[in-house]
């Protein structure tokens, strides 16, 4: 019963809606169908397909007592804080430094910046070779004299997840400086003005003044990197596949390797599940955050 | 944003303070440029040499050697034509998918500034935080998917999965950018009678190549550098670069040729390194795009 002149709801703007489909099936079934259909599956007993057998718990709690699995998810802790620990701080000291009104400030930004473009397996494979204990950064070291130099980080069950640290950090933190720069750049001119009047020191005033009003920016950029760190998986692939034995094992490839190489979904999706849940636990108390209180700023 | 330098000049040479800056800066400097250096020394360097010598020394005698076999010769575990291979099928994959997804996004992007239905806000917010759930998560069901629609291990398949992977911060970008630009202009073309593709085509394309070239770069350097995507969609005979690379690099058969994985590693490593150098601002723009809340 609709009007001539007007259309039937459902009709009207039908370009925009029809423009919009792709988002709109693509929000619908990629981003909330494939992952609900992974959590339920999680609880099912597939092996090499998918069966519609549920066993609760069963797949998690098998999960939790792999060892490798245990040792996955104590990597991507270590990793995880010293990563974000050392490309936050590192990154605000390259950026308050570059924010000094410096010379080749475009130089330098481009040589920090430049392996962010680079991808986790040209990076993995560059730092798997000048770490390499026999003809890396170590002989190198030991030829100038230094004999009994040792750099083999790579090598060892204990120290292998601190290699991959090495090169992660490489490739990521000049983004950082980046997010971080462009921060500082928006810090109103007169703070500054303001605390140089009062004779503040201006290390004082970045601790202070300016890291509080960036706080937008810091969780921000903590936001990214989080999400990027529980996705690491290349950078493992290129530079240890996972060794010396499971030593450098990451739940990305756990999750990988157990759906398409050892025909395990049900322990694949388990796993996937966990990490969906952790990306939760990072994602809703920052939604919450930023757009929970709608303050006009 | 300005990236010129502003205000006075320094006032002092010898002040230690900026001595100190400088350092701390030029010392991360050789941090980032070192693993460039030896990428591209070991790469000209005869493997006696590469054996003998320091991975920092400069090559003795240049040769080229294992470029031309990184190129057209090295082995992928059962293939030994080389990085070559790679390359094609990486830029038959970019290509398309670059196309595809920008095309897609960019009406998308429109739809949300000019177009608002109801329910749109609402499907937008989903993509943007679905952008962070973990690709593992819809591994699995996007294999049945595209085997479904007879694309799993294909060519097709992979660009389909790129367009779906690279909406949420496209969409997030041109809708940025269309709502950035003044409603008048589309008010008037709405009283002059044009349509939906029409103010689309002949107004807002136009207006945007800056941020037509910061999607670009975007989806040219992240679809380039993707590896989980490739090894697990396009299949084996379409494998990206990223992958024929880690398994030249990888393979376990055979003596380690340094020289010959770092030429294949730089080779890999060019065609984003040469859009970075080459692009500047935009490549900030692109990436900081995803750091810009909606």
């Amino acid at each position: 019963m609709a009007h001539q002149a007007r259309p039937h709801p459902y009709f009207r703007n039908l370009n925009a809606k029809v423009a919009a489909t792709p988002m709109i099936l693509t929000t619908l079934v990629v981003f909330v169908g494939c992952s609900v259909w992974t959590v339920l599956y999680s609880f099912s007993a597939s092996r090499a397909l998918p069966v519609n057998e549920f066993v609760g718990f069963a797949q998690y709690d098998r999960l939790f007592n792999t060892s490798r699995w245990t040792k996955s998810v104590g990597n991507i802790a270590v990793y995880g804080v010293f990563s974000l620990v050392f490309s936050l701080v590192v990154g605000f000291i390259l950026a308050a430094f570059m924010d000094q009104k410096i010379r080749f400030e475009n130089t330098f930004r481009t040589i920090f910046l430049y392996p962010f473009a680079l991808s986790f397996i040209v990076t993995g494979l560059v730092w798997q070779w000048i770490l390499n204990p026999t003809l890396g950064l170590q002989k190198a070291v030991r030829d100038l004299g230094w004999e009994s130099f040792t750099f083999d980080l790579i090598a060892h069950r204990d120290t292998v997840i601190y290699a991959l640290l090495i090169a992660g950090i490489w490739q990521g933190t000049g983004f950082v400086m980046a997010l971080m720069l462009a921060g500082l750049r928006g810090v109103d001119e007169d703070i500054w003005k303001a605390t140089r009047i009062d004779g503040i020191p201006k290390w004082k005033t970045y601790i202070f003044v300016v890291i509080p009003m960036m706080r937008g920016v810091f969780v921000t950029t903590l936001v990214i990197i989080a999400s990027g760190i529980v996705r690491l998986y290349d950078l493992v692939v290129a530079m240890t596949s996972g060794g010396p034995g499971i030593a450098s094992e990451v739940p990305a490839k756990y999750v990988y390797d157990f759906m398409f190489a050892r025909g395990n979904v049900g322990q694949a999706l388990a796993a996937s599940t966990v990490m969906l849940t952790t990306v939760l636990i990072i994602l809703i108390p920052w939604i919450y955050l930023e757009y929970g209180s709608k303050k006009p700023k | 944003m300005s990236i010129e330098p502003i205000g006075t000049r320094p006032r002092r040479t010898f002040d230690p303070t900026r001595i100190m800056i400088y350092l701390v800066l030029a010392v991360a400097a050789i941090y980032y440029l070192l693993p460039l250096y030896v990428m591209i020394v070991t790469s000209l360097k005869g493997m006696p040499e590469v054996r003998l010598g320091n991975i920092f020394a400069p090559p003795v005698e240049v040769t080229f050697e294992p470029w031309a076999k990184a190129w057209d010769t090295a082995c992928t575990g059962l293939y030994c034509e080389g990085l070559k291979v790679g390359f094609w099928n990486s830029m038959q994959i970019l290509i398309p998918s670059v196309v595809i997804s920008i095309a897609i996004a960019s009406v998308n992007g429109y739809a949300l500034s000019f177009w608002r239905f109801r329910g749109a806000e609402v499907f937008f917010t989903i993509l943007i935080f679905g952008s962070f759930i973990p690709y593992q998560v819809m591994l699995y069901p996007l294999v049945i998917i595209t085997r479904e629609l007879g694309i799993f291990g294909s060519l097709t398949g992979v660009i389909f999965i790129h367009t779906i992977f690279g909406m949420p911060i496209l969409t997030l970008l041109f809708r940025n950018y269309f709502a950035s630009l003044p409603q008048e202009l589309f008010k008037a073309a709405r009283v002059d009678g044009a349509g939906f593709w029409g103010i689309f085509f002949k107004i807002m394309v136009p207006m945007s190549p800056p941020i037509f070239v910061v999607a670009i770069i975007l989806q040219v350097t992240g679809i380039w550098n993707d590896f989980l995507f490739g090894v697990i969609f396009a299949g084996t005979k379409n494998f990206p670069m990223t992958v024929q690379l880690n398994n030249i690099v990888n393979s376990s058969q055979g003596v380690k040729e340094y020289n010959v994985n770092m030429a294949a590693t730089i080779l890999t490593g060019a065609v984003p390194l040469a859009i970075y150098f080459l692009s500047g601002k935009y490549f900030v723009r692109g990436i900081a795009a995803g750091a810009v809340k909606g």
